[in-house]
């Protein structure tokens, strides 16, 4: 998507105000106006003989939301003992989804012109998943496609 | 008073696709070439002649019928779309609107002034390529102004503005709520039982009158409201099928037809949108049935039918759905006709129609404008229908199913997932997990405790199965089949015994819990491909639990081996209602490698020890469960002259079999499988002790012939419940599946051949297409009961001499039924009452065709 689209629009497309979140030690922002809450761990049920990304179901005020975990989804290693993930819950085309994180950032805003397409060479269990690069004063925030993210089909390693 | 009901969803509905139409024609004008949203339009229009014909508005009903055949040569591409005409049908929407105020406030119609505008739509829809004339400018196409040249009453076009402002007030009664809002209030109430559950816990904790009191009042409301917004969401399917009696009246009056409309489960509580969604497609298969399906008098009675045509709505939940049926004894569908119809339209080529399977002919009546009637009559025939049935069913994510038998009737089958709707489900716990279990799948509860657990689940060829009143019921655990951890060894096993698609068996768990109502709600897309649930609910204490797909895991366990397609699709009919699909018992006995009984007729398989065996009057004898069991050795029945080997083997395997109280072991070498197969027995053989051999498992097997074996080795056994069954042929009808099974393996044992039937329906096609010697009828048959067998078999001559046992669910019944129109009647389970009434009946019959050659055996 993001290969074949020209850098222009990409622009003017993807600055905005970003919800940031960490995984490991990578820093991630999705569209602001796709995140519908921030939640702490939450109690889960486990769903034997899914795909491990899938951590387990948890019940959002009576909605039925699944949780994915992005250390999973991103192929790194799994978080140190005792560390609790946090729910970031996004809306995609096919109802809420939670996405465990290891720790929540601010709400940033980012120029058009910091953003970058991203390196042609991202790990392969990343790059379908991360659309861009906004180059931060002092870091970099990597741009994740909640949509990919959910659809387990999209950028798994077979 | 449930006229008045149906005026008023009328006038409400019609409203609503008045509104729509504005819309919509408006934006035609802008896109004419918007195939889809013209046929959206016809769809509309087709909709509102419908449902004015349903309730004899003469006026309303000729006005759109012509709108609607203009509409249809617009969407047929016949005629190009100008704003003429477009103003034309405009004209046609605020007539319309002005006859339902008429209706809404006097009910009727009103005098008839539109003469004009219907002569006008006629003509305009005569002639094709003529540009119609409207006489209003073509520059304003705009839905107001309508001429006022019909009647010739000035007053007439100001009035209908001021109608148009006025809006209706029956319409304003009902406050139409998205289904988006209830969503959410029944999330909320959800969210707040749950909190109302920690409030009342906490109560507990202390004693506080004050806290005590209102924690009570809020457990009350808290109850109510939750009842309330669950009402407002679930509605019985009746809701749609009252007005349906009324339709199939005025349609059969109107095409001189006698048709009796029966329906069955018409509590079956369904979820609001779902209601919606199906209320269309129920009307317009209920028309086809009756405009297409159902003869004339004339005709039926010349095909050997009664006059009097059976239109039966049967609605059900099955397995995690709603099944939705409609089901007429008219001429079934003619799929040459619908071959012929199709390559008339240019829509199959006519090497294509030749290849055709059945069940893609079948489909052919889903296309977009397809109807093989005729002519077209106001009733159907112009195509829409079947179309939007599949697309108004598959949108809610349901499916159409349409079966027919030319001469003998068309059964249309809705399945509906019911992703919302409220479910009872048993609990269970395995692998410290919590699941649900859908009621509907779970026949019962099973707990072995101590030493019985190791006595009760065996092993056929490493495969587990649970010998269960008379029949072995293969085993799946669920810790297994969802890769879960197995718990300690505990004290006791407990097993669900369930059923999916006619097949049962019995799946352990760790722990059962208890039954609770449960809002089922689907999984996300990321768990699509798991067959093992049919989606996860919120248990009481806010924490969510899967709900098992019984099918699924049958399937994933390989208990249930069928691919789901294959099991969806015709072949559980057959099974069915022909009974070839068998369990089989293999095993091998001296030089037969492979031989074969039928499941249904073993009641444990067991192992003795050499030493056990004992000798008693000549034969060989065990003691079992404080009996004598006399043994038989298949290998002398089978072979007489062979010696007896060497090495007699050391424990002996037995094979039980039960006939009432009388029990007889059957030693074989090895057992070896159990195989699920279609079985045709084919090469006959002349050997003593055999029927014949058949393909199993890919590999020829041996069927035991277990009457003569059992009769050579054991002299008087099955002497008990008589023998003239042998060659007899044994409808029996009955819902249950499980009952069905009981009575049928009681009659299998005394060698009658049994046909079964779940139905009426089942029944008599049966009948029809085999020949039967006596009919175990249900009082209870669905839908209407026994009784309703009793009247179709004593309608046709040919079936007026075949005796009939009706079968009651009590002793009071079945003595109160015991002079109706049933030779017989006995208690249902009842097993010997009711194997020697058939042996009776049985023996009626032999000594009234030939003056005893079987003599009846009872008492």
């Amino acid at each position: 998507m993001a290969a074949t689209a020209p850098a222009k629009s990409d622009r003017s497309q993807t600055s905005g105000q970003f919800s940031t979140f960490f995984v490991a030690d990578l820093f991630f922002g999705v569209d602001v106006l796709c995140v519908q809450e921030v939640l702490r761990f939450q109690q889960m049920t486990r769903v034997p003989q899914a795909p491990e990304v899938i951590e387990g179901l948890i019940n959002l005020r009576g909605q039925i939301v699944t949780a994915v975990d992005m250390r999973r989804r991103l192929c790194l290693p799994p978080r140190a003992g005792g560390q609790a993930p946090m729910n970031m819950v996004v809306r995609t085309e096919d109802g809420a989804v939670s996405l465990l994180v290891d720790e929540i950032g601010d709400v940033l805003d980012v120029e058009a012109a910091a953003y970058e397409r991203p390196p042609e060479n991202l790990d392969r269990a990343a790059k379908d998943l991360i659309r861009g690069v906004y180059k931060l004063k002092d870091r970099l925030l990597l741009v994740l496609d909640a949509e990919r993210t959910v659809d387990l089909t999209a950028g798994w390693p077979a | 008073m449930q006229d008045n009901e149906v005026i008023r969803e009328f006038l409400v509905e019609s409203h609503e696709n008045l509104s729509r139409l504005d819309q919509e024609l408006v934006e035609l004008e802008k896109h004419p070439q918007d195939a889809a949203l013209l046929a959206s339009i016809f769809r509309t229009m087709h909709t509102i002649k419908g449902t004015c014909g349903f309730l004899a508005f003469s006026t309303l009903e000729a006005i759109s019928h012509q709108a609607e055949s203009l509409l249809s040569q617009l969407r047929d591409g016949e005629r190009e779309l100008t704003p003429a005409l477009v103003s034309l049908i405009l004209e046609t929407v605020d007539v319309t609107r002005k006859v339902l105020a008429s209706i809404e406030e006097s009910g009727e119609e009103g005098p008839d002034h539109f003469e004009g505008l219907t002569e006008r739509l006629r003509n305009a829809a005569r002639s094709k390529t003529a540009p119609v004339r409207v006489p209003i400018p073509e520059a304003s196409p705009a839905p107001a102004s309508p001429p006022a040249d019909d009647g010739g009453e000035p007053a007439e076009a100001k009035k209908s503005e001021e109608d148009a402002a006025k809006s209706s007030a029956v319409a304003d009664a009902n406050i139409r709520v998205g289904v988006g809002l209830l969503d959410k209030l029944m999330d909320l109430v959800g969210e707040l039982v749950l909190t109302r559950n920690q409030i009342l816990q906490f109560n507990t904790e202390r004693e506080d009158a004050a806290l005590n009191a209102t924690s009570q009042r809020l457990n009350l409301i808290t109850t109510e409201l939750q009842e309330g917004v669950m009402k407002t969401r679930m509605q019985p399917i009746g809701m749609v099928w009252n007005k349906l009696p009324r339709v199939v009246r005025d349609l059969a009056v109107s095409l001189g037809k006698q048709i009796r409309l029966e329906m069955d489960g018409s509590a079956t509580e369904l979820d609001r949108t779902i209601i919606e969604a199906i209320k269309d497609p129920l009307v317009h298969l209920v028309r086809n049935a009756c405009d297409h399906g159902v003869e004339v008098p004339e005709i039926r009675v010349r095909m050997g039918k009664p006059p009097q045509a059976r239109l039966i709505l049967r609605a059900y939940h099955e397995g995690g759905q709603v099944n939705i049926e409609i089901v007429d004894d008219g001429a079934g569908i003619d799929l040459e006709r619908l071959k012929q119809r199709a390559v008339e339209r240019g829509t199959l080529r006519l090497e294509q129609a030749g290849a055709l399977s059945d069940r893609e002919a079948m489909n052919l009546i889903f296309q977009a404008g397809f109807s093989t009637a005729k002519g077209v009559s106001k009733v159907s025939g112009r195509g829409v229908g079947m179309d939007v049935v599949k697309s108004n069913i598959e949108k809610i994510g349901g499916v159409v199913d349409v079966s027919s038998r030319a001469g003998e009737g068309t059964t249309v089958k809705l399945k509906i997932p019911l992703t919302l709707a409220i479910i009872p489900g048993l609990v269970v716990t395995s692998g410290g997990e919590r699941f649900v279990i859908p009621q509907v799948s779970l026949l019962e509860l099973i707990r072995l405790e101590g030493d019985s657990r190791d006595k009760h689940i065996e092993y056929v060829h490493g495969t587990p199965v649970y010998r269960r009143r008379g029949s072995l019921l293969p085993i799946a655990y669920l810790n297994q089949v969802l890769g879960l951890q197995s718990p300690e060894r505990g004290e006791a096993v407990s097993m669900v015994v369930l059923q999916a698609e006619e097949r049962q068996f019995g799946l352990v768990v760790d722990g059962i819990n208890d039954t609770q109502e449960i809002v089922v709600k689907p999984l996300g897309k990321q768990m699509k491909g798991l067959t093992a649930y049919a989606g996860a609910t919120i248990m009481g204490d806010g924490r969510v639990a899967l709900i098992l797909d019984v099918l699924g895991i049958g399937q994933r366990s390989g208990v249930l081996a069928e691919s789901r397609e294959q099991a969806r699709g015709g072949s559980k009919q057959m099974a069915h209602a022909g009974g070839e699909q068998q369990r089989l018992l293999l095993f091998r006995a001296g030089s037969f490698s492979r031989l074969a009984v039928p499941l249904s007729l073993v009641a444990r398989l067991e192992e003795f020890p050499q030493s056990s065996i004992e000798e008693a009057g000549g034969s060989r004898v065990v003691q079992y469960r404080n009996r004598i069991l006399p043994l038989v050795p298949l290998r002398a029945v089978l072979e007489p002259d062979a010696a007896e080997p060497d090495q007699p083997a050391d424990p002996v395997q037995v094979i039980v079999f039960n006939n009432g109280d009388r029990s007889v072991g059957m030693v074989v070498d090895q057992i070896l499988d159990v195989a699920e197969e279609n079985v045709t027995v084919r090469q006959k053989t002349v050997r003593k002790g055999l029927l014949g051999s058949a393909v199993v498992g890919k590999r020829v097997a041996d069927f035991l012939d277990l009457n003569a074996v059992l009769r050579a080795a054991a002299g008087d056994w099955l002497q008990a419940a008589g023998s003239c069954g042998v060659g007899r042929s044994i409808l029996v009808a009955e819902a249950s599946p499980f009952s069905r099974g009981l009575i049928r393996s009681g009659l299998d044992m005394v060698g009658y051949r049994v046909l079964e039937a779940g139905s009426l329906d089942e029944a008599v096609r049966a009948l029809q297409q085999h020949p039967v010697d006596i009919v175990v009828t249900a009082i209870d048959l669905p839908p209407v009961g026994g009784a309703a067998l009793v009247r179709e078999m004593r309608l046709r001559q040919e079936w007026q001499g075949i005796p009939i046992l009706a079968l009651a669910d009590s002793a009071e019944e079945a003595r109160a039924r015991q002079n109706a129109d049933f030779q017989d009647c006995q208690v249902k389970f009842d097993r010997d009452a009711m194997l020697e009434s058939v042996a009776r009946l049985a023996a009626a019959l032999a000594s009234s065709e030939t003056a005893g050659v079987c003599v009846g055996e009872e008492q």
